[in-house]
């Protein structure tokens, strides 16, 4: 398939959770390095606030095992809009690798929606790539053989399993 | 819905070839409306909505307003929550990072 053409990517996934309990995972640092890719991620939410998702003690140790440093921050970006708890929307670059951060800025957009009858939410990602095919791939989960985890559908996968079970799949 | 009635609409879903074709059209290029899926099949424009409400039901397709087109994308998670929930039990998963990525992507072999 050609990755290069597909620059908007939609992933959904049903949470038995509160909208709030959803924005929290999504937003609160000590929530995000829990599943995932792990790192906490720390959002100034209002408009032009600052993102920056900073590894962990552990990430970080296993990289410098490899022979390299991981930068202080692994992901930036800006808040665009924060409407707690059902919308947010920010700017995201992904700085791990050069070649990824050099396609620069993309953006996500989190949409948190109580189904009827309660009990459940759905959660909607929608990333924006634009001239952003590395970063496409990655998020896509295609590089997942190469050990670059399974992308946003993994993420969703596991932060369903930690808010509906209080354990991820990896742990 | 259960997660067990989840499950049974992805694999009714998926048990279909027109939509298994439906779902590929969309690997290959997310975000096409319906008349661009439409020409892609010989079939009437009412059978190919049939299929996609069916993929929606499931999950696997997720519609976005564009102005005033209705795009369909795939949705991977309902694949990906079989794929961790059932596939994983009985198979050796390997945790990884984007650590081994970045060492893939700069020392080539």
């Amino acid at each position: 398939m050609t990755t290069a053409s597909k620059t908007t990517q939609v992933y959904r996934v049903y949470i038995k959770a509160t909208p709030e309990a959803i924005w929290q995972a999504l937003t609160d640092p000590e929530w995000t390095n829990r599943y995932g890719y792990t790192g906490y991620a720390h959002y100034d939410l209002r408009p032009g606030g600052a993102l920056e998702v900073v590894p962990n003690e552990e990430f970080k140790a296993q990289a410098e095992q490899q022979g390299f440093p991981v930068p202080d921050v692994v992901v930036d970006g800006e808040v665009i809009e924060a409407d707690p708890p059902r919308r947010l929307v920010t700017t995201w670059r992904m700085l791990m690798d050069p070649a990824m951060a050099e396609e620069g800025f993309t953006r996500i957009t989190y949409e948190i929606e109580p189904q009827q009858g309660g009990g459940s939410c759905s959660l909607t990602l929608i990333h924006e790539l634009d001239g952003a095919p590395r970063v496409a791939s990655l998020v896509a989960g295609e590089q997942e053989e190469q050990g670059a985890g399974g992308g946003h559908a993994w993420v969703l996968s596991d932060l369903k399993s930690l808010l509906e079970t209080g354990s991820t799949l990896a742990g | 819905m259960t997660d067990e009635d989840e499950l049974h609409s992805v694999f009714r879903a998926l048990a279909d070839p027109t939509r298994r074709f439906l779902l590929d059209l969309l690997f290959a290029r997310d975000g096409r409306t319906l008349t661009e899926l439409e020409s892609e099949l010989s079939m009437t424009r009412f059978g190919v909505m049939k299929h996609l409400k069916v993929l929606e039901d499931a999950d696997l397709v997720v519609t976005r307003r564009s102005g005033r087109e209705k795009l369909h994308f795939l949705n991977p998670v309902p694949i990906r929550l079989i794929h961790d929930r059932w596939i994983d039990k009985y198979t050796e998963r390997r945790i990884t990072t984007l650590i081994d990525l970045k060492d893939e992507l700069e020392n080539p072999s």
